[in-house]
């Protein structure tokens, strides 16, 4: 499936009409502009993937978000790790290279589980357009913006796959997603430190290993903030935590991990997708 | 509101340990035959017959106060929330300890906030499956024994911590897909994500080797955390020594 019409089809819109029909009405260049838009799509619209779930290949929008999630962290961190930013040999060159290592592990994974309905690889612009420059060894920023980056990357997959477990409910790929979330959660923790210590600012209650309130945290762009918007939610199956706990917004929000939609996700990634 | 305490006679000489459960046996015959039911349980190997809540308290063979989880979803977060207050007291003890109060800022921040975190989660399962269910389905404030640990050792507290938290991790993947209620697995998603992110943080404090926080020896070739069924995660708890209630896993569902 070309990554365009998946991007498409990832809309709400797309997502309460018949999927064969959009296929035959949308043409690529229509789906281009579409796909232009989707960076001003409103968060929280009607659940994604609910299309999907009435079909026999229920877990195919699922993965297919969560393999194109796969695809940008998988070549942002191989040219991370080719663009000689990062400082050689150190700690910061082996966390990427773990994380690479299990990122490229899940493309594979992804494919190898999506088999014909795998989608190909989009093409990247990790600059995002020319906002950021990471990747060039001669810019001061460089580093910070590779930290910044994967940070964004990270929480973003944390919280995209936990959107997607119940549209997975059922199925042989609940497990593995769950088993993929939780180390998405591990690299999250530990660039955050990374980045924490990089920037001088390990005890900052922003720049923890976990998420507080919805705090993008020191340095962070303000172009990452939808990868924090709703975490701040202190409310956990009718109950609020501040009221029930002797313990403050900043602990509770802490506590819990927020999801966010397909479209969200598709909306943050889209800020790095060419084509 | 207090829950009861399960509380656990000391261990004194042997004899009067005999004494003691011998007065209990006479004395709460109630009690008695529902541990005995509870034994019978072991030989029942029909996962279909409905679950009867006087099964839910009792005592063993040896003594030990006994509680099933029961079953369904229900008995998953029943479950989870056995290791939320396992976790919960723990941290609790570990900023009593000696390791915390001299340990250094980043460190001591990392333990401080598992600490409210772990209690938060224990808030919630307590709170959250009094509301669906009577209390007396819903686990009691269990009692434990941490003599096995030293809150003074940055060794002992930190290698107890990153066993709890990978355990949690795995366990929260492997009961993730038992569930029915998206819901339900909703929530333990949004919990298991922030055991993760302690969990690398434990390792990365305490493990020299840099990839440490998802290392090699939890995370498979196809980058996948591990995932523990429920009996595997309660028998390893179990070996641990520090739950002292006997905790009964055998109606839960299974994959």
């Amino acid at each position: 499936m070309n990554i365009i019409k998946f991007l498409d089809e990832f809309t709400s819109e797309n997502l309460t009409k018949k999927m064969s029909s959009r296929r035959e009405v949308f043409g690529t260049m229509g789906s281009l502009s579409k796909k232009a838009a989707l960076a001003a799509v409103p968060f929280g619209l009607a659940g994604s993937g609910k299309a999907y779930a009435q079909t026999s290949k229920a877990h195919e929008g699922p993965l297919q978000l969560a393999l194109t999630l796969e695809y940008l962290e998988a070549e942002f961190y191989i040219k991370a790790l080719q663009s000689g930013v990062l400082p050689s040999a150190g700690k910061a060159e082996a966390i990427y290279s773990q994380i690479s290592k299990h990122e490229t592990a899940h493309v594979e994974f992804l494919k190898a589980a999506l088999g014909d309905a795998s989608i190909e690889s989009p093409e990247f612009d990790f600059t995002a357009g020319g906002a950021f420059d990471p990747f060039n060894a001669n810019f001061d920023g460089a580093y910070a913006q590779l930290l910044a980056l994967a940070q964004a990357f990270e929480d973003t997959g944390v919280r995209a796959y936990k959107g997607q477990a119940g549209n997975l409910i059922g199925t042989p790929f609940l497990k593995p997603a769950l088993q993929i979330h939780s180390v998405e959660a591990r690299h999250a923790s530990e660039i955050r430190r990374l980045r924490a210590s990089f920037i001088g600012d390990p005890l900052n209650e922003d720049a923890l290993g976990w998420i507080t309130l919805n705090n993008r945290g020191p340095g962070m762009p303000a172009a990452t903030q939808p990868v924090y918007d709703g975490e701040e939610n202190v409310v956990q199956a009718g109950v609020n935590l501040v009221d029930a706990t002797n313990f403050g917004a900043v602990a509770v929000s802490q506590s819990y991990d927020e999801p966010i939609s397909g479209e969200t996700a598709v909306a943050i990634a889209s800020l790095f997708i060419v084509s | 509101m207090k829950k009861p305490i399960i509380k656990v006679s000391t261990a004194g000489s042997s004899r009067e340990r005999v004494n003691d459960s011998r007065r209990r046996f006479l004395k709460t015959g109630g009690i008695a035959l529902v541990g005995t039911s509870l034994l019978m349980y072991g030989c029942d190997v029909d996962e279909n017959e409905t679950f009867n809540t006087a099964d839910l308290h009792g005592e063993d063979s040896k003594g030990r106060k006994v509680f099933n989880l029961g079953k369904g979803d229900f008995g998953i977060l029943n479950y989870a929330y056995v290791l939320e207050q396992l976790e919960a007291a723990f941290y609790t003890n570990v900023l009593d300890g000696a390791y915390f109060a001299g340990a250094v800022a980043e460190e001591r921040l990392i333990l401080e906030d598992l600490y409210k975190h772990e209690v938060i989660h224990r808030e919630f399962f307590k709170t959250v499956l009094s509301t669906i269910r009577p209390s007396t389905d819903v686990l009691p404030d269990l009692e434990f024994d941490f003599t096995s640990i030293d809150f003074n050792s940055r060794d002992s507290v930190l290698a107890t911590a990153r066993l709890l938290e990978d355990t949690g991790v795995a366990a929260y993947n492997g009961a993730g897909p038992l569930l029915e209620n998206a819901t339900y697995l909703l929530l333990a998603g949004k919990i298991v994500s922030v055991e993760a992110r302690h969990a690398a943080a434990i390792r990365s404090i305490y493990l020299s080797d840099p990839t440490a926080f998802a290392g090699d020896d939890i995370i498979d070739g196809n980058g996948l955390d591990l995932a523990f069924d429920p009996q595997t995660v309660l028998n390893a708890v179990e070996e641990t020594g520090l739950i002292v209630t006997k905790i009964i896993g055998r109606n839960l569902p299974k994959g």
